[in-house]
């Protein structure tokens, strides 16, 4: 019993980080129209930062370290966005080239700084210690990681619902051309998107790190799954990110504990059988 | 069951609502074989959308499409075009960077079996060149048969569309603004094409401009806001209160 | 004036084994797999219009069946070779119907999804694929009993499937088939209302562009005999996208420029620099912003003083 309640809170934090790493990229992807491969490398930049940051300075907080590595990889997005993106507006396809170029820059970039051993990111002391609840032991960084997720996705939607920002962000998912028109300054909305998505990207690297640690190929781990939570959930749609995200973290946590060699497959299933049926995912709009 | 229909297009009751908002409610028309019919109304009557729907771009949510008494509803469009159903559009769509004669050719290529072959060149086809050139020839332009489109006067590009569309000997032609943006002297050029199409192909014009598609049409149907609001014969439309107070606006 | 220029690439192709020592040849060898590979990308890319960011999984898959089938199963080279592309054929028809219920960006994404589980599943199923050791020990076939070992004798084999492949993917691209994809590239409602069935040319040319692609991944394990699961990472995917792009996905032996281009960059940039991805990003970006046609139309448009070939 021990086993499925250990797995399922896995499932529930790994899809607490997937639902950090791929909301930005929905985000993205929705306004932007770009599929943003670099976001697997953001997420680990933010690892990567985590790591040295926390083993090097004492008494360091990891909240405070996802904050600052979350506004760092949010200024490295940004001047990728306005010193890159932006040179390729009309040209999808370049847009994704140089998203994946810039993935391939800062992974091997990681790898120059910071070598090959995967290096463990120690978890906060005051959340080491195991939780008891219904006579069941959980770790509790998890247990926080989940409540964690749920406050961002809180979070999120009132930005997106009760904000400005928020209704001129979904204006510009609706239709571009029609937010330009009535004078919502799509360009600026862009950049601040770019940065919002990557740095949250990055903070869920610093979130990530004591479940994940930090190793060279950590972005290519990631960047599928979240390519799969929002083929299933819908682009450009927060809750299709939220469900996906929670469906991914159960079938690749079980997949990988019941049946290690085929995780993969089993992850592909749900992916397919969406493409098939509903190709728009469970909560996108047909013709985004 | 009700006697074979000797209608060449019949619309039957057909909706089309994107969301909240209904582009075609509830229109009816029928086109008889060899008929010349021309569709008008306003901007955002719904003329294209309705095109749209017969050609198979979009879905009606409710009613009934049939070409020749066969129910073509949901057919795709690549379908339809193989029952004799062809179309030109408002905006150009043509091959650009291709010649002429390819661009004809391509389109005869739709219908024919050869268009799976994966290993005779194209150029190889000496009979579809040749129909090509003479389709070319039917509008006047085999002169500039071996130039690409983007050599060409817009005015010229409307009449290859033409040819496009003729070189498959559709049924029934769909002409979406054929007259669109002509200057007077292509205007008179490709009215003339119009007019001397064979009565084996059903035409159903959309235009905007009145004054210079009235003499092509036999029968005018007049939308507005998605509806049929009068259809019959030229003369008869033309007179009616109601077509008056669509473009007057009472 | 193109004529000229063909034979005198033609002619240099057919002097490596006379001129160089063995490590040019091989390298010359490498050059026409990833030719191969790159060429068999551009139908989907440059000619079909879809770009693919999981053409690998076509080279990974027959190259690991191939490994497998004569180092497991005992099979011979011929049959091995056979039930390989059989099998990557079965498969691109499988993944096509999957990618192309989306297309741009949805397509793209989907390709490089589905190329990653493959890739996940090479790295997991060690007991069948030998996981991060990748499978070792293979021999090269000896086609009507000519050993392959030696580099000279590689490189006519290669050379040989090349042309006769870029002869293929040529009359391919030529036929009225190839006129009708180029057709639905630029104007895929169009060609519907003229008849044509975009998403059937479409999926032919997707499983035809995985053929030629599992043929390149048969020669690659040939070559190197041996198969790693890096072989059907982005990173090889992107290499191939690198090289179309590159060299140009208007013309039709502009990827093989590229590819070539690619591979040499990378042989030589090794010797100085550790990071290859990152000299590989930073290529990317390069092309993309200052060259965005690629080398060869740029060529092409200097030698005849006309617009892109078709």
């Amino acid at each position: 019993m021990q086993f499925w309640i250990i797995q399922g809170l896995n499932s529930l934090s790994l899809g607490g980080l997937l639902f950090l790493l791929s909301s930005g990229f929905s985000l993205i992807f929705g306004l932007m129209r770009l599929a943003n491969l670099t976001h697997g490398a953001f997420f680990m930049l933010g690892t990567y930062l985590a790591a040295t940051a926390l083993r090097s300075i004492d008494g360091l907080n990891i909240w405070v370290t996802a904050l600052g590595a979350g506004a760092a990889v949010a200024a490295i997005g940004g001047l990728f966005e306005r010193l890159v993106l932006t040179r390729l507006k009309g040209n999808p396809l370049g847009q994704v080239l140089v998203t994946l170029g810039m993935s391939f820059i800062i992974s091997d970039a990681c790898l120059m700084i910071w070598g090959g051993d995967s290096i463990p990111v120690p978890t906060p002391q005051n959340l080491q210690a195991p939780t008891r609840l219904f006579g069941f032991v959980f770790p509790t960084y998890r247990l926080v990681l989940v409540g964690l997720a749920i406050v961002a996705a809180i979070l999120l939607y009132f930005l997106l619902e009760r904000t400005r920002l928020g209704a001129m962000i979904r204006a510009g998912v609706d239709d571009r051309q029609m937010a330009r028109a009535v004078g919502i300054p799509v360009a600026n909305l862009f950049t601040i998107v770019f940065c919002l998505g990557a740095g949250i990207a990055g903070a869920a690297g610093v979130l990530g790190g004591p479940i994940l640690s930090a190793y060279p190929g950590l972005d290519a781990d990631m960047l599928p799954l979240a390519l799969i939570v929002v083929i299933l959930g819908g682009i450009g749609s927060l809750l299709g990110a939220f469900v996906g995200s929670f469906i991914i973290g159960f079938i690749y946590t079980f997949g990988t504990a019941l049946f290690p060699e085929l995780a993969y497959i089993i992850l592909f299933l749900p992916m397919i059988f969406v493409i098939a049926f509903r190709p728009q995912g469970l909560f996108g709009r047909v013709g985004a | 069951m009700t006697a074979p229909s000797e209608y060449a297009l019949e619309v039957a009751n057909l909706k089309k609502a994107f969301g909240g908002l209904t582009v075609t409610q509830d229109v009816s028309l029928t086109v008889r074989p060899g008929e010349r019919r021309l569709i008008i109304g306003p901007n955002g009557a719904g003329k294209t959308t309705l095109f749209n729907q017969i050609s198979g771009d979009l879905r009606p949510n409710s009613g009934t499409i049939r070409l020749f008494n066969a129910d073509i509803t949901y057919l795709p469009p690549y379908r339809r075009a193989h029952r004799g159903l062809s179309r030109t559009y408002q905006i150009i769509t043509l091959f650009a960077d291709d010649t002429l004669e390819h661009n004809v050719s391509l389109g005869m290529l739709g219908l024919r079996p050869s268009r799976w072959q994966m290993w005779r060149p194209m150029a190889s086809y000496a009979d579809i060149k040749t129909e090509a050139r003479r389709a070319l020839d039917a509008v006047g332009l085999l002169h500039l048969a071996d130039h690409p489109i983007s050599d060409i006067a817009y005015g010229e590009r409307r009449r290859v569309e033409l040819a496009v569309a003729l070189a498959q000997q559709p049924r029934v032609l769909l002409l979406d603004e054929p007259l669109a943006g002509l200057s007077n002297t292509e205007r008179a050029t490709v009215k003339s094409l119009i007019a001397s199409i064979p009565r084996e192909t059903t035409l159903i014009m959309i235009e905007h401009d009145m004054d210079t598609a009235l003499d092509l049409a036999e029968t005018v149907t007049l939308l507005n806001y998605g509806r049929v609001i009068v259809d019959g014969q030229r003369d008869a439309v033309i007179a009616d209160e109601r077509t008056r107070e669509v473009y007057l606006g009472a | 004036m193109k004529w000229v220029g063909a034979a005198l690439l033609g002619g240099s192709l057919l002097l490596p084994p006379f001129l160089a020592g063995d490590f040019y040849i091989n390298l010359a060898s490498q050059i026409l797999i990833a030719a191969i590979f790159a060429l068999s990308l551009n139908l989907l890319v440059g000619f079909g219009g879809m770009t693919s960011l999981g053409h690998a999984s076509y080279l990974g898959v027959a190259a690991y069946m191939s490994a497998l089938l004569t180092s497991r199963y005992g099979f011979d080279h011929g049959t091995a070779a056979l039930i390989s592309i059989s099998g990557t054929i079965a498969m691109a028809a499988f993944f096509g119907v999957i990618a192309l219920r989306a297309s741009g960006l949805g397509f793209l994404m989907i390709t490089l999804a589905l190329s990653q589980v493959l890739w996940g599943l090479a790295y997991r199923m060690s007991n069948v694929t030998n996981g991060d050791n990748g499978v070792t020990g293979l021999t090269r076939p000896a086609p009507f009993g000519i050993s392959l070992d030696n580099p000279v004798a590689f490189y006519w084999f290669s050379l040989i499937v090349a042309t006769v492949a870029f002869l293929m993917m040529m009359i391919f691209v030529s036929s009225a088939f190839g006129s009708s994809l180029k057709g639905v590239r630029d104007q895929p409602r169009r060609m519907a209302a003229l008849g044509f069935n975009p998403w059937l040319i479409r999926w032919i040319t997707f499983i035809y562009a995985g053929f030629w692609g599992g043929v390149s991944g048969l020669l690659y394990v040939y070559y190197h005999k041996y198969i790693h699961p890096s072989s059907l990472s982005i990173t090889s995917s992107a290499e191939a996208l690198l090289g179309v792009i590159a060299g140009g996905s208007s013309a039709l032996g502009g990827p093989a420029v590229g590819a070539a281009l690619v591979l040499l960059l990378k042989n030589y940039a090794s010797a100085y620099i550790e990071r290859w991805n990152m000299l590989l990003g930073l290529v990317f970006l390069f092309i993309v912003l200052v060259m965005p046609a690629g080398i060869v139309p740029g060529f092409s448009r200097l030698i005849t003083g006309r617009g892109a070939p078709r």
